[in-house]
């Protein structure tokens, strides 16, 4: 039913929460337990570390915390089958993201702190920096790949989009460049359900995992609150743009727990049944509970994660109050590579007598 | 039959609202849209309960897209609506980019006049507020260098209503910057003026004296009016007498009144927070430079944001123009 109004994004059943969305849910499933422990780990990690995050903002140390909470498993799952050739182009919610690929999630604080624009170096853990103006990663992100595709590199590129950024007509050209390039590039979609006060259905009237269809971009719908589920596409969906067939596209059909941001008010504009509803599935309980099911951790597993997800808020805090804000004599410095007569000549009145004008 | 409320104390961001509603509820043909803008009532409450007393037929949540609110606005316009769209921020105007220099600025003149493009674009604009990145830029010189938009930026309550009004009853396109940092800052607010409807309406938004003064003429629009006012209560202080003029529209500019001004002082110093390089400062000094070379007794100054991108919001204070920057240009204009 092509022109049908996609489904509001509401829980599916219990009792289903394990199975993946779409066609691949019929593949048999073989869990490997020291994956599902891992990703119980970082989801756990990432979880602590947004509390923290969120506590900082509210104690005034952050300008702004955007988060993850209710999306671990879309973002540790996804990010998990990514291997060591392949690059990331993050919008601004993917902390768990960072993580897993190993970027110390203490420097995103910066960014949200006002200190810099961007704490990483890209190239160390291949994950770009965040990119707070919406779909705009998506192009650089296409960008990429054909350099990828055109040096021979073995690596592919994930990029994360939201619901809402799918309406971008910058996204809609990435969909096109990338299916007419046959680009190495998984589209990574966290349909959580809403872009600040707007639903889903306002961007879409069917499932996203169908926007890239007519682009020429396959696509599919993935339970994003199951780490294993999204763990699961992401690898196949890596295997076929290794196999040579083009780029793909992946809705990981999740929630936003929390606030848009720390600046936003939910109760402005959904129903209270509906947050109760996603966070009766929340994906960490979840996991823990696929664990204990599997007997694949026991409870000094729990509680060593426990710990390490205190000390890391602990050291969050900490490394937030030392940040060292960049210097406006640095920002000149960083404007251009080669020397610019104006950037040299208003840098020199920063230190002029008289004070800068 | 004209009915004027009382005055009230009501903030620069509440007064804008006041204005949509008097325009959603003086002519049906007046809609709303953007991102966010309905049942939130935008991120900044700009758009506050109007969704719920006009409906979401008038006041719309849009898609996710810059291009698409501007360019479908376009359209609805030429259909003989009147829309009134808001961009979310500064930096997220820019995928409309194309729809308001290529379509809106240039319909009225390809169709030899035949076709009317009355869209408003609002703005909030301007940093202080301690953002992150994207959130608190000035772009104003690209809007006003792009010949058929008209661009204002308001920076008292008053002001803001009445632009508002005049910009939606205009047939030319109208963009208005609004100074995000002054949304909440309170200001007298005669509400129910009649709107004017003639086509000359913005020319109305003459340039304002803030406050008199002989030695110097501080120009200024939006959010740096109070960072000029307050710096010129610092120079009365040193025995100064900076006189502070309110600029309210970039595109057209009063050049005819600070000229006047600057006839009496001899001295213009320009501030506004967007990047002086290429913008409306380099502008204003030029054209006053053309016409009142004589009466000037000292360059004209500019003072404004560096040739950078703006910078992590714990640098802003140093890059911003306050109080501290155009108190030393006016010295050097002084000096001269
Ligand atoms: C081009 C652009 N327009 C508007 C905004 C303001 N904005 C920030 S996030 C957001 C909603 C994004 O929703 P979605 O893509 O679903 O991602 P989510 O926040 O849900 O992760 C909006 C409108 C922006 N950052 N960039
Ligand atoms: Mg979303």
């Amino acid at each position: 039913m092509p022109f049908a109004q996609a489904p509001a994004p509401t829980a599916p059943a219990p009792g289903r929460s394990g199975d993946r969305l779409g066609p691949a849910s019929a593949e048999p499933r073989r869990p490997d337990l020291g994956q599902l422990r891992s990703f119980y780990r970082d989801m756990a990690l990432t979880r602590a570390f947004d509390r923290a995050a969120t506590a900082l903002q509210r104690q005034g140390e952050l300008a702004l915390w955007a988060p993850s909470l209710g999306q671990e498993a879309a973002q540790v799952g996804s990010a998990h089958a990514l291997g060591p050739h392949d690059w990331v182009f993050p919008s601004y919610r993917e902390h768990g993201v960072l993580l897993s690929r190993g970027v110390d999630p203490r420097r995103l604080l910066g960014l949200f702190r006002g200190a810099d624009n961007g704490g990483w170096d890209p190239s160390e853990q291949r994950v770009h920096l965040y990119t707070l103006v919406v779909g705009a990663q998506a192009l650089p992100a296409v960008g990429y790949g054909i350099g990828l595709a055109l040096d021979g590199d073995p690596g592919a590129v994930v990029v994360y989009l939201g619901d809402g950024a799918t309406s971008q007509g910058e996204v809609c050209e990435a969909l096109v460049w990338a299916a007419s390039c046959a680009a190495p590039v998984l589209f990574l979609i966290q349909n959580n359900g809403w872009a600040i006060s707007t639903p889903t259905r306002t961007q879409a009237r069917v499932e996203l995992a169908r926007r890239g269809e007519g682009f020429g971009v396959p696509g599919e719908r993935v339970d994003g609150n199951d780490a294993e589920a999204c763990h699961a596409a992401t690898a196949a969906a890596l295997a076929r743009i290794r196999a040579g067939e083009g780029p793909q596209l992946i809705e990981a059909l999740t929630y936003r727990i929390g606030p848009h941001t720390t600046s936003d008010d939910p109760s402005r504009y959904r129903r209270p049944e509906e947050e109760a509803e996603w966070a009766a599935r929340d994906p960490l309980a979840l996991a823990r509970a696929r664990l204990e099911e599997l007997g694949a951790a026991d409870a000094a597993f729990f509680a060593e994660v426990e710990a390490a997800g205190e000390a890391l808020a602990a050291s969050a805090r900490e490394h937030c109050l030392g940040i060292k804000p960049e210097r406006l004599d640095q920002v000149f410095e960083w404007a251009y590579a080669t020397p610019h007569a104006l950037v040299a000549e208003e840098l020199a009145t920063l230190a002029a007598p008289g004070g800068p004008r | 039959m004209s009915v004027l409320a009382p005055a009230a104390t009501v903030g620069l961001g509440q007064a804008i609202n006041q204005a949509l509603a008097a325009e959603l509820a003086a002519d049906r043909k007046v809609l709303v849209m953007g991102e966010d803008v309905g049942v939130l009532g935008g991120v900044f409450r700009v758009t506050g309960g109007l969704s719920e007393r006009f409906g979401p037929e008038r006041v719309r949540d849009t898609p996710l897209g810059e291009a698409g609110i501007v360019g479908t606005a376009i359209g609805l316009a030429l259909r003989g609506y009147r829309p009134v769209c808001e961009i979310q921020f500064d930096g997220f105007v820019f995928p409309a980019f194309s729809q308001i220099t290529t379509q809106l600025a240039k319909l009225r003149s390809r169709s030899r006049g035949r076709l009317a493009v009355p869209v408003t674009i609002r703005i909030p604009y301007g940093g202080r507020i301690g953002a992150v990145e994207h959130h608190s830029e000035s772009p104003e010189a690209l809007f006003a260098h792009t010949a058929g938009l008209r661009v204002v930026s308001p920076s008292n309550a008053q002001d803001a209503y009445d632009m508002t009004r005049a910009a939606i009853a205009c047939p030319d396109p109208v963009i208005i910057f609004e100074p995000k940092s002054l949304y909440w800052s309170k200001g007298e607010l005669v509400a129910g003026a009649e709107r004017a409807r003639d086509g000359d309406t913005l020319n109305q938004a003459r340039l304002a004296r803030r406050r008199p003064g002989a030695a110097v003429t501080l120009a200024a629009y939006g959010p740096s009016v109070p960072q000029a006012l307050a710096a010129a209560g610092q120079l009365a202080g040193e025995g100064v007498e900076a006189e502070v003029i309110d600029l309210r529209a970039i595109s057209p500019i009063d050049f005819d009144a600070i000229e006047r001004s600057v006839a009496q002082t001899g001295r213009l110093v320009v501030v506004h927070e967007a990047p002086v390089f290429f913008g409306a400062g380099a502008e204003i000094a030029a054209r006053i430079t053309e016409r009142c070379f004589y009466l000037l007794e000292a360059p004209v100054l500019r003072v404004g944001g560096y040739h950078l991108p703006y910078p992590p919001a714990l640098l802003e204070q140093a890059y911003l123009p306050g109080p501290e920057r155009v108190v030393a240009a006016v010295r050097q204009a002084l000096a001269f």
